[in-house]
């Protein structure tokens, strides 16, 4: 009987330089072939963190990837010469909460319509406001 | 922000000029407000409401038209969110809105009301004012449910239009979260009631998009 990684969360904290190296590792060298998703959090003053999450299905364990921006700073690098999967994530999350990934083929608007201003799951987005035309 | 529409241009330019749907939309977003021969047909009941004895004939073709209006109102099949699924109910064997005369049909160009069954996010809001203008007057509008009514849960949200009277305008708002088809079909019968009355209600207010 081997002691195996079932559900295990491997969280890691990285530089936001490092980001795309530490991405190459946990799909080369870890195996994580799985892309699940990638988000952002506001943290008001403290800026913007990215988390990513990839998995590795045959082991059964999952990679976090967690990087702090920093204040006012909202480039990142793109994980999408490495997975596919991340193009939408990273379109959405550009959308949403205004991350602009240094490298993406097609940084557009995914969700909301493409003359829409601002990124409204920013904390500081008026979203009660009254704006034209329809709202 | 102030977001006004291009005024259209006489004579109203044809498809071939436009390059792509955009630009036709921008161009169609106002509609024109003086049909002539609608206004001579109502100028002419006019003359005929204002002679002695004239009244009797037109309020008893408008009763006659109306009957004829409200009894054969065709929604237009338009389900936008969850309210839909009650919208299909109400449609359906058990609750059977087509003994009203009612038949769901699948294209605007021949329906005379719109069921707004759901959330109206502001991205959809333009294809709804568009269904709603390719339908054929005289046409009524049910907002059906909080969200349609007024954005109901989302009304706080940055994506939901608050209400789709500020869209088109509303006739009947059914209340509920999503209503019953038992709702829906007594807000039915109301626009029924509504419709017998039409011509005496009034010019209805044009939609200010």
């Amino acid at each position: 009987m081997a002691p195996t990684p079932e559900g295990a969360l491997l969280t890691v904290v990285l530089p936001v330089e490092r980001w795309q190296e530490f991405a190459r590792f946990a799909l080369t060298e870890l195996g994580c072939l799985y892309f699940n998703w990638l988000s952002a959090i506001d943290w008001k003053e403290q800026g913007l963190e990215v988390l990513c999450r990839v998995e590795n299905l045959d082991a059964g364990f999952a990679v976090m990837m967690r990087s702090r921006l920093g204040p006012g700073q909202v480039h990142c690098p793109t994980l999408t010469d490495l997975y596919r999967g991340a193009d939408w994530m990273e379109r959405e999350c550009y959308d949403l909460l205004g991350v602009v990934f240094d490298g993406h083929p097609d940084l557009r608007r995914i969700l909301l319509g493409d003359d829409w201003e601002g990124h409204p799951l920013r904390k500081d987005y008026a979203h009660d406001m009254p704006h034209a035309p329809y709202r | 922000m102030e977001v006004k529409p291009p005024l259209p241009q006489i004579p109203a330019p044809v498809w071939g000029d436009f390059k792509d749907l955009q630009e036709w939309e921008k161009y169609h977003q106002e509609r024109p407000t003086d049909d002539k021969s609608s206004n001579t047909l109502a100028s002419i009941a006019e003359a005929i409401h204002h002679m002695p004895g004239g009244w009797i004939v037109t309020t008893s073709t408008d009763k006659i038209f109306n009957w004829a209006r409200k009894s054969s109102i065709w929604p237009v099949t338009f389900g936008l969110a969850c309210c839909a699924i009650e919208m299909m109910a109400t449609f359906a064997s058990r609750f059977d809105v087509e003994r009203f005369g009612m038949v769901p049909w699948a294209s605007p160009r021949h329906s005379d009301l719109m069921i707004v069954s759901g959330t109206v996010t502001i991205k959809m809001a333009p294809m709804l004012k568009r269904i709603y203008d390719q339908m054929p007057d005289p046409k009524w509008v049910v907002s059906m449910g909080s969200c349609a009514n007024s954005g109901g849960p989302f009304r706080h949200g940055y994506h939901v239009v608050k209400g789709v009277d500020r869209v088109v305008p509303v006739d009947v708002y059914v209340p509920g979260c999503p209503p019953t088809p038992d709702s829906l079909m007594y807000g039915l019968l109301k626009l029924q009631a509504q419709v017998a009355e039409f011509q005496k209600t009034g010019r209805r207010p044009a939609p200010d998009g």
